[in-house]
């Protein structure tokens, strides 16, 4: 499995990156081969407010429908619109095109609660 | 049909401006309905066979005065051109109706073990009985004294349910488990309200039906999750940590989706009595405990049965279904009314409960689906009930144990009536995944088992044999499955190749969802 070193994890199998517009969030190789084949992503309305841990999106696959947790604390400032027509974006490239949404974060150090990569394959190796 | 024989004449579908021998030629999609079409072939739609101006059949005289439809109604609300109808004979209708029935796989072929969905065999005379003239004859708003038969068998059932539920009272109205699960939610509101209370949280095990959230949602509450721990059973401590005043209630299948039984279900239960909430059991599993130990004695408050799934009804397609909630003393004043009921001088009469939360469906419910139940109980009696329990947890228990080491036992401890395997491990050695064996299993003329559900389950596959299959059968169940592991890789991803339809695109089929044969012709050509 994929697990990059630049980002940040959650248990729930999300990744987080600091860009300079804010904190842009996605789902992890690892969520993406477990979900398998991906076919509809609900996306949160722009200008939301998030906690972290509140169900922010919904990704249903073949399999199931789960939901996407806001890993942090902030508004949604964007949106991966590309998703709502190209819902394989998550399968085939979960760290780059396949982007849910930014969140503009609150605190200073968002990213500071969240995992890192090796505690990220810790998780999904143990 | 339409209203006046044949008054709309082909030269209406017919484009006037194309070459002159078009209306005599076969039509762009009039497949030969007659061709060899049987075997492996897949059926072609109705529209495929489909051609102007033919029709199944026209009354030639009716005694009956003719009008135009210019006549009845109002110019605005015409249409200016016949609607779009498949038009086919009567020979090729039924020939390509009678072709699908013999593509499907059923109970009545052979062994279904589609967890969850308890697919057992019903017995045929269930239906005899549902098709009895006294019963079919019967007007829903005939006064009671010209139906006392019906009463007295939904009263008779009624009873009979309380006593395998261990519950006070029920309604039948409900006509399928969903709506039943809507039914208890809305009796849980009633309760909380006539206590002055408005609470808000619903407690789900994260291993729950997906009817379960969605009739809380529905119900207007809020979902509020409980963890499995390791023994595959609710999480005590995280319960615990969740239940507070604000909680309505918890529901809960037990056995649970895993087919493992709830042994905490005492404790559960007082812990949620204790904070004030109601307890709920999903009856989608009751089959596995009839006649040896009842939800009402567990501690439960509200129980809905899916009579289609526990006693015999007809599922799937086949329903109408049929989902009574039982509750106990507390609740009855709140059921849905009317309901039958026994007067001192022995006739049946209706009557509807003081606070009832009003009516959950027309009538008294899906009245025949009802009859087979009653019947399935009568043939069976008390003793025969706790029979079928014993034989599906034994026949579940026989196969999971056949299956140990060719397929992951997530939970591997004595199941209920169904249990649940994994194909993880063949994914990561041989790249067989849950879906694969599925798609195997057709091959090997079975119906395929539950896949990836409960989800708490990587790659799962859920197995509910049910009591009504032989050990011969289960043992050809077994080995298939067994061979399945242990073929070369490679084998099961081409599955199946002895079906009508081969492996189907599933993703791509959900992502361009084409639902009619309208947006199947506009999309021709773009399906890549």
């Amino acid at each position: 499995m994929n697990v990059p070193e630049h980002l940040r994890y959650t248990s729930d199998h999300e990744w987080a990156r600091g860009d300079s517009d804010g904190v842009r969030i996605g789902i992890t190789d690892y969520a993406q081969d477990s979900l398998g084949d991906v076919v509809f992503v609900q996306l949160p309305t722009p200008g939301r407010r998030v906690t972290a841990g509140e169900s922010i999106a919904e990704v249903e696959s073949t399999k199931s429908v789960s939901d996407i947790y806001a890993p942090i604390d902030g508004i949604v400032s964007e949106v991966n619109q590309e998703l709502t027509d190209a819902p394989q974006r998550l399968n085939e490239d979960p760290y780059g095109e396949g982007w849910l949404c930014v969140i503009a974060p609150d605190g200073d150090s968002p990213l500071a609660p969240l995992m890192d990569a090796d505690s990220y394959r810790g998780l999904i190796e143990g | 049909m339409h209203g006046k024989g044949d008054q709309v004449s082909t030269s209406d579908y017919v484009d006037e401006t194309a070459p002159s021998n078009s209306a005599r030629i076969p039509a762009p999609a009039g497949k030969a309905t007659s061709a060899p079409l049987m075997g492996r072939k897949s059926e072609p739609t109705i529209f495929e066979f489909s051609s102007p101006g033919r029709r199944a059949w026209s009354f030639r005289t009716t005694g009956i005065p003719e009008w135009e439809p210019q006549e009845l109604v109002p110019a605005r609300m015409l249409r200016d051109r016949p609607v779009d109808l498949v038009e086919v004979p009567e020979r090729d209708l039924v020939a390509h109706v009678t072709r699908l029935t013999h593509r499907q796989y059923s109970v009545d072929l052979g062994a279904y073990p589609l967890g969850s969905c308890t697919m057992k065999y019903n017995p045929k005379v269930c239906d005899e009985t549902a098709s009895l003239p006294g019963l079919t004859g019967v007007h829903p708003a005939a006064p009671a004294g010209l139906c006392q038969g019906w009463l007295e068998l939904l009263w008779g059932l009624t009873e009979a349910l309380c006593e395998v539920t261990g519950m006070a009272a029920a309604t039948l109205q409900p006509p399928a488990g969903a709506a039943g699960e809507l039914t208890g939610l809305l009796l849980m509101r009633a309760w909380h309200a006539s206590n002055g209370e408005r609470r808000t949280k619903v407690i789900i095990p994260d291993s729950a039906h997906g009817t379960n959230p969605a009739s809380v949602t529905l119900g207007g509450y809020e979902t509020v999750t409980v963890p499995s721990d390791e023994r595959g059973l609710v999480d005590m401590a995280a319960l615990r940590s969740r239940l507070d005043g604000d909680v309505a209630g918890i529901m809960l299948t037990n056995p649970n989706t895993l087919g493992l039984f709830e042994e905490d279900i005492a404790e559960i239960a007082a812990a949620v009595h204790d904070v004030g909430g109601l307890v709920y059991y999903d009856g989608a599993n009751l089959n596995a405990i009839l006649g040896v130990t009842r939800p009402g004695d567990m501690g439960f408050d509200i129980v809905h049965m899916n009579l289609h799934k526990t006693f015999a009804v007809p599922h799937g397609g086949g329903g109408p279904g049929a989902g009574p909630v039982a509750v106990s003393e507390r609740l009855a004043a709140f059921l849905p009314g009317p309901l039958p009921r026994r007067s001192e001088n022995g006739s049946f009469e209706w009557h509807t409960p003081a606070s009832s939360v009003g009516r959950v469906h027309a009538w008294h419910g899906n009245a025949l689906a009802l009859a087979r139940a009653w019947t399935y109980i009568l043939l069976n009696g008390g003793d025969g009930l706790r029979t079928v329990a014993q034989a599906a947890v034994l026949n579940s228990n026989w196969l999971r144990q056949r299956l140990r080491g060719f397929y992951d036992i997530p939970f591997d401890r004595p199941a209920m009536h169904e249990f649940v395997a994994s194909a993880s491990s063949l994914k990561k050695s041989k790249g067989i995944r849950a879906l694969d064996v599925a798609k195997r299993m057709l091959e090997e003329g079975f119906h395929a088992p539950t896949v990836y559900f409960p989800l708490v389950v990587d790659e799962a596959l859920m197995i509910e044999p049910t009591e009504t299959e032989s050990l011969e059968t289960l043992s050809a169940l077994a080995d298939s499955l067994i061979s399945i592991a242990t073929e070369p890789p490679g084998e099961a991803a081409l599955a199946p190749r002895s079906t009508p339809v081969g492996r189907v695109d599933e993703a791509l089929a959900a992502r361009r969802l084409q639902a009619t044969w309208d947006a199947v012709l506009a999309g021709d050509g773009r399906t890549g």
